[in-house]
């Protein structure tokens, strides 16, 4: 009876160990399939000039495969969108674990998350046909489709996440720090900003840096309405091509194998390397400044 | 261990019964594939006995290819060089060519765009970046200039036809489909896009080439000057199960499809 007891316990242990393990090897092999794919291209274009040559043309005769301004688009897009979402994430963030009531926080908070949940080809659309229009008649701009849409529509986008999990480090601050505060006289506004806020900040930071490498990500939302010139921003209202819309709006019809296919999947790792390097900085915020009990403040 | 014979030996049947079946590889340019697509997926639901494998690798691959004998039709959105046509008759291979439909490519503007029509060279210009402003051709405001993913046909057939040898500056706005150029120039009144004569609608204002209107008529008898013959490519006279492929396709069902993909069907 023992024995069989031991048996089940181990068979389920395993059974878990192989479903941990499986997403593992999943990353795995997408990642060494990316690489794969990626990497050939660089028996013809050296990295320097992949990486910062300034024209992008794929299928011409001869090919010119300079990413540089498919680089700098992504970064400017990332860095206006937080620009725009991380005030709004984190302030409301705030509201909702210190200011907002229980009712009002039970309303807000699923209605925010829901955001979330909208299907990025509908914000897409959205800035699309609302914004863009709405842009250019505003700003009497040449275009709408541009920097500035796309790092909205992202913003949209990534609150929803900076504002879930900065929400839940502001509501983990032990209560004991915020009761000690407001004993010794200070305000709640002194509390919050001096104590609350202080002892989250990593889980404010890792909040950020989420939602950040959400929007450097994104494919659908920037290829609808970035506007998709390949060349070097001059403003904020220039149209711009993130690295995620060149290779979804290629891919499908680069010929196997070739060339620019190779060139769409060596995109792929940079984007690969941006989010990773977005992770990385994310996990090592969350591990050095790591809440441990009352006493770290 | 029963169960594993069977089950190798039902999947050998499968495997031996799709061998029996004709297979015909079908390679070449990216333009003339969505009409391919098209045409073998209806082609395949009448005749399911015949099995079509189609990839898009670009004119020259797919003539290449014939020339290797590695796939059954080429097709193609040029004609054959002379130095291809002797490497073939090296090879053995006596290319026939047959022209499956045509391509005409019409620029569109805003409706509320005063301009009507272009010259070729303007549309060069514009599309090169050195008109930036409509008040050249006889508009007002800024230019936008809306153009392709470089791997689509339609891309592909401008570069080449409008274009001649210059490429479309870094600064033209990219979308990723025709759809999405027509939805674009309707948003922006300053805008100006190409789209295949079948993308177009009330949405946008078609604008003349050096006068001429690009239709059906005017690309089918050689006037527009956006337009192209698409081709394919046999080896030898077409047989057999090719034969019975193109025959139909040249017919009034294939042509249908030609129309339904956006292209211009041959007159009959």
């Amino acid at each position: 009876m023992a024995a069989s007891r031991k048996t089940k316990d181990s068979v389920i242990r395993i059974a878990f160990l192989v479903t941990a393990l499986s997403s593992i090897v999943a990353l795995g092999l997408i990642m060494l399939y990316l690489f794969i794919e990626g990497l050939p291209i660089f028996e013809h274009v050296s990295v320097t000039d992949f990486l910062f040559g300034h024209l992008w043309y794929p299928t011409s005769d001869p090919p010119e495969f300079g990413i540089f301004p498919l680089i700098v688009a992504s970064v400017a897009v990332t860095l206006v969108s937080s620009a725009l979402a991380i005030p709004l994430g984190v302030m409301t963030a705030i509201y909702l674990a210190e200011i907002a009531g229980p009712k009002t926080r039970g309303f807000f908070k699923p209605v925010v998350e829901l955001l979330a949940a909208l299907p990025s080809v509908v914000i897409g659309f959205f800035g699309m046909v609302v914004v863009a229009p709405f842009l250019q008649d505003t700003f009497d701009l040449a275009t709408g489709l541009n920097l500035f849409n796309a790092a909205l529509m992202l913003a949209f986008m990534s609150v929803p996440t900076i504002c879930s999990v900065s929400e839940d480090a502001i509501y983990s601050v032990p209560a004991e720090l915020k009761e000690a505060s407001l004993a010794l006289g200070a305000t709640h506004w002194e509390t919050i900003s001096r104590v609350i806020i202080p002892a989250s900040l990593s889980g404010i930071s890792t909040a950020i840096i989420l939602g950040m490498s959400r929007a450097i990500g994104e494919t659908m939302v920037v290829l609808m309405v970035a506007g998709g010139a390949a060349m070097i921003p001059n403003s904020l209202f220039s149209p711009v091509r993130p690295m995620p819309s060149s290779i979804a709006a290629e891919m499908a019809e680069a010929p196997f194998r070739g060339d620019h296919y190779y060139a769409l999947f060596a995109i792929g790792i940079v984007l690969f390397l941006f989010t990773l390097l977005f992770n990385i900085i994310a996990d090592h915020i969350a591990e050095k400044h790591k809440q441990v009990g009352a006493a770290t403040l | 261990m029963k169960k594993l014979a069977a089950l190798v030996a039902t999947f050998l049947l499968v495997a031996s019964s799709a061998f029996a079946d004709t297979t015909v590889k079908v390679d070449g340019s990216t333009t003339v594939l969505p009409i391919m697509q098209k045409m073998v997926e209806v082609y395949m639901k009448a005749n399911p006995s015949v099995k079509f494998t189609v990839s898009g690798g670009g004119s020259g691959n797919g003539i290449k290819a014939i020339i290797d004998g590695t796939t059954d039709i080429a097709m193609a959105s040029r004609k054959m060089k002379d130095k291809e046509i002797a490497l073939a008759k090296e090879k053995g291979v006596a290319a026939k060519e047959i022209v499956i439909s045509i391509d005409a490519i019409i620029p569109v503007v805003n409706p509320a765009n005063k301009v009507s029509g272009a010259t070729i060279e303007q549309l060069k210009d514009l599309y090169a970046g050195k008109i930036t402003e409509w008040k050249a051709l006889g508009g007002e405001g800024p230019v936008v200039v809306i153009s392709r993913d470089t791997s689509s046909g339609t891309y592909e057939s401008w570069e080449e036809l409008v274009m001649k040898g210059e490429k479309v500056f870094p600064g033209a706005l990219l979308q990723a489909s025709s759809g999405a150029v027509v939805q674009a120039v309707s948003k922006n009144k300053n805008a100006i896009g190409y789209v295949g004569v079948g993308y177009l609608d009330a949405s946008t204002k078609p604008l003349t080439v050096n006068g001429i209107v690009g239709n059906d008529e005017t690309a089918a008898s050689g006037k527009y000057p956006i337009a192209r013959d698409l081709y394919l490519y046999t080896n030898g006279e077409p047989k057999g199960e090719i034969k019975k492929f193109v025959d139909w396709a040249l017919g009034a069902e294939g042509q249908k499809l030609v129309k339904e993909a956006g292209f211009v069907p041959l007159k009959k």
